[in-house]
């Protein structure tokens, strides 16, 4: 298995690296700190990888993406699978008070992917097999007053998955859809932690599944599947009123 | 939904004291800019949280969470050197050694404790009396202390720093990652045999009869058992197997279940108990059994149950594991039986090893040649307390010790007649570290 991992320092894309290293696989990680690239790097060497190739970059820097991805297809000799993980928590007073942090976060959680998205389904559709997953997040699924700029970047992220999907299945192409709930991640250290916060480990396993099945669209940890069916059905005017 | 998926709360595993408002910091990057400094009040390293009393704990300070450092750094497979970060489990670690014909130097009785946990507690297995405590294997270790200082302490280099945190309690500093000898192994499987037997003597006979023989020795005791079967039990021993595989048989394990919530505190009473010691101590029918077993089963069958903890109720539970030096006639450790049995007093799952006298780097180590018996008491108010109190005088008039990671009630004068060097380990702890444990047990004693 031969597989790009683009946001690769975060704990969940970390851990479904973990799984794959486990397997023998060649990883190609990205990430914009050289120095955690390599924690990562030796980590999944240890625990079985192949072959793990690392390489900086910061991913709003949208015009380095084809090389980027050119650099992955070179190191491996082709590409498996992708993930994508990169992403920020936004700070809601701030992006709301700011247009541009607020575009910027929309930048980082939506169009850097859907730039990468774009090369990367190109190039499987030609290739006529593998797998692409993205990380979206429940967030996506309606806006809460809280968080809403980044439930909206998530979920033009959501939408354009469930559209390249459609597009890919012709070419045996599986796209996969993750929308993790709370995770227990540096993400969301400064995050009071409840019992609905999944660990990590438990979500990387799952996205690991996922995507050697193929999965369409996985809810992590599942029960927010449903949870997010009765938030989707309320209706707005009572939605609104609910300041979570 | 197990358990296991939910985020972590930072209590001990006894759950006695109840110790709830704490801080808690997580640490994520060993190489990042850590200012320890700059956080209010005392600070204490926090692991997987399997101390049974306030050793892990820091009451109205911080602790400072090292689970998310959990990366392997480095393997040497020829040599069999792994380093790794500190909260990297023992769990983590079997899953890529085992399969490469490596093994942990020695392992606690549960796979879910850290790297740094185990040099903190220098904690000791089944195999204490040929392979010593584990901090006798560790080659080297990173500690970041609140000034900001990382020191890379081996037997070589900063000796002084590499004795005292062993065994160090997480008083000397952070602990990053360490280095340590695994031992080779030729597969995943222990030729196991269990033993009967129906008094403190013949523990003793097959004890000394299997040192030589069995790398592994431990025996569980029946604690309720009175008159001529005072401290009956089964004995297992047991050595890694030859076969790599034995039919129809995998070597990972699997957790049967997670207990969901606290069961009621009356659910565990004398009758019960009753139950179940003698229950486990005929579950063999013969006078002995042998098995080739997971190495899983061997070493962890508590394990199996996630969250065994709970059983014993919200009160929580008290550990008590003590060593005291042997005497010829062993009536020290039968009048602690006697004790025991005639208190009424509740225990369940008591555990009895021999140590070896392999000495260990640390300063403040528990194990020590002699016998050690770990007792698990439901807290059941102040009878429970008296009794153990007792224990301790013999103990001490005995020349023995109590094991920290398992305490949460020895007085300080106590403690300080245990570990005589406390005072020479003080000047090694970092200002800024402190435990509740810590502060208990330094108290000044008349
Ligand atoms: C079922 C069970 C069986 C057990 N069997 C045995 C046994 O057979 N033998 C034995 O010796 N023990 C045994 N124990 C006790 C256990 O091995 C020790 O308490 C161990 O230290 C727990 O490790 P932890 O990672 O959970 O650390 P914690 O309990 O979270 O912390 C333990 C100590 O380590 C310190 N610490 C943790 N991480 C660091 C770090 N990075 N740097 C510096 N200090 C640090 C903490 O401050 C604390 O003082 C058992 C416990 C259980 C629950």
């Amino acid at each position: 298995m031969k597989l790009l991992v683009v946001g690769a320092s975060s704990a969940i894309a970390h851990e479904t690296a973990r799984c794959f290293a486990t397997d023998g696989a060649a990883l190609f990680l990205v990430g914009r700190s050289a120095e955690k690239l390599a924690a990562i790097q030796h980590d999944l060497e240890v625990r079985g990888a192949s072959q793990v190739v690392t390489y900086t970059l910061d991913l709003n820097d949208l015009a380095q993406h084809e090389a980027m991805i050119d650099a992955a297809f070179e190191a491996l000799g082709g590409l498996d699978a992708a993930l994508i993980a990169h992403g920020t928590l936004p700070d809601q007073a701030a992006v709301q008070a700011s247009v541009e942090q607020a575009l910027q976060e929309f930048q980082t959680n939506c169009l850097s992917a859907i730039s990468l998205l774009t090369i990367l389904g190109n190039r499987f559709e030609a290739q006529r097999r593998g797998c692409i997953a993205a990380i979206s997040s429940v967030a996506g699924d309606r806006g809460r007053s809280s968080n809403y700029v980044y439930g909206a970047a998530k979920s033009a992220l959501t939408v354009f998955l469930s559209g390249l999907r459609g597009r890919l299945e012709k070419s045996g192409v599986a796209v996969v859809t993750i929308k993790p709930g709370f995770v227990d991640t540096p993400m969301t250290a400064h995050v009071k932690k409840n019992p609905l916060f999944a660990k990590p480990d438990a979500v990387g396993k799952r996205i690991y599944t996922a995507m050697l099945k193929g999965q369409d669209v996985v809810y992590v940890p599942w029960f927010w599947r449903y949870v997010m069916l009765l938030i989707r059905v309320l209706p707005e005017s009572m939605f609104k009123k609910l300041s979570f | 939904m197990a358990n296991k998926a939910c985020a972590r709360d930072h209590r001990s595993w006894g759950r006695y004291p109840k110790i709830r408002q704490q801080k808690v910091v997580p640490v994520y990057w060993r190489d990042d800019q850590i200012d320890l400094s700059a956080i209010d009040g005392t600070i204490l390293p926090y692991g997987l949280g399997r101390s049974y009393g306030d050793s892990c704990q820091n009451e109205g300070g911080t602790l400072i969470d090292i689970a998310p450092l959990n990366r392997m750094i480095a393997f040497d497979e020829d040599a069999g050197l792994l380093r790794c970060e500190a909260g990297v489990s023992l769990a983590d670690i079997l899953k890529v050694i085992v399969p490469r014909g490596w093994f942990l130097p020695t392992t606690p009785g549960t796979k879910f404790v850290t790297i740094g946990g185990a040099i903190a507690n220098d904690v000791h297995g089944k195999n204490h009396h040929v392979a010593g405590t584990f901090g006798r294997h560790v080659t080297q270790f990173e500690l970041l202390r609140s000034n900001g200082e990382r020191l890379i302490c081996s037997p070589e280099q900063n000796a002084e720093m590499y004795r005292a945190t062993i065994g160090g309690l997480g008083l000397t500093g952070l602990i990053l990652w360490a280095e340590f000898k695994l031992r080779r192994v030729p597969g995943p499987f222990i030729a196991s045999e269990q033993i009967r037997f129906r008094n403190v003597d013949e523990f003793f006979d097959i004890s000394a009869e299997s040192e030589h023989r069995f790398e592994y020795t431990v025996a569980w005791v029946d604690c309720l058992a009175a008159g001529k079967q005072l401290g009956r039990g089964l004995f297992m021993r047991g050595n890694h197997a030859w076969p790599n595989k034995v039919p129809g048989k995998k070597a990972g394990q699997r957790s049967l279940f997670t207990v969901p919530v606290d069961l009621p505190w009356f659910a565990l009473n004398m009758v019960t108990a009753r139950v179940f010691n003698t229950a486990l101590y005929h579950s063999q029918l013969g006078k002995s059994k042998r098995k080739v077993v997971p190495y899983d089963s061997f070493f962890y069958p508590l394990d199996m149950i996630h969250e065994w903890n709970r059983l014993y109720g919200s009160p929580g539970f008290i550990q008590y594991q003590f060593v005291i030096p042997f005497d010829h006639d062993r009536s020290a450790i039968k009048s602690i039986f006697k004790q025991i049995s005639d208190s009424g007093v509740l225990s369940l799952l008591s555990v009895l090893k021999v140590f070896g006298d392999v000495p260990s780097p640390g300063m403040l180590s528990f194990p020590r040649p002699g016998v050690t018996l770990a007792l698990d008491f439901p807290v059941r108010g102040q009878h429970t307390l008296d009794l153990l109190d007792r224990l301790d005088r013999v103990v001490q008039d005995e020349g023995g010790a109590i094991y920290p990671a398992k305490d949460s009630r020895m007085s300080a004068q106590g403690f300080q007649s245990f570990y005589p060097q406390w005072q020479d380990f003080s000047q090694y702890v970092d200002p800024k570290f402190s435990s509740s444990f810590w502060r208990r047990v330094t108290r000044t004693t008349e």
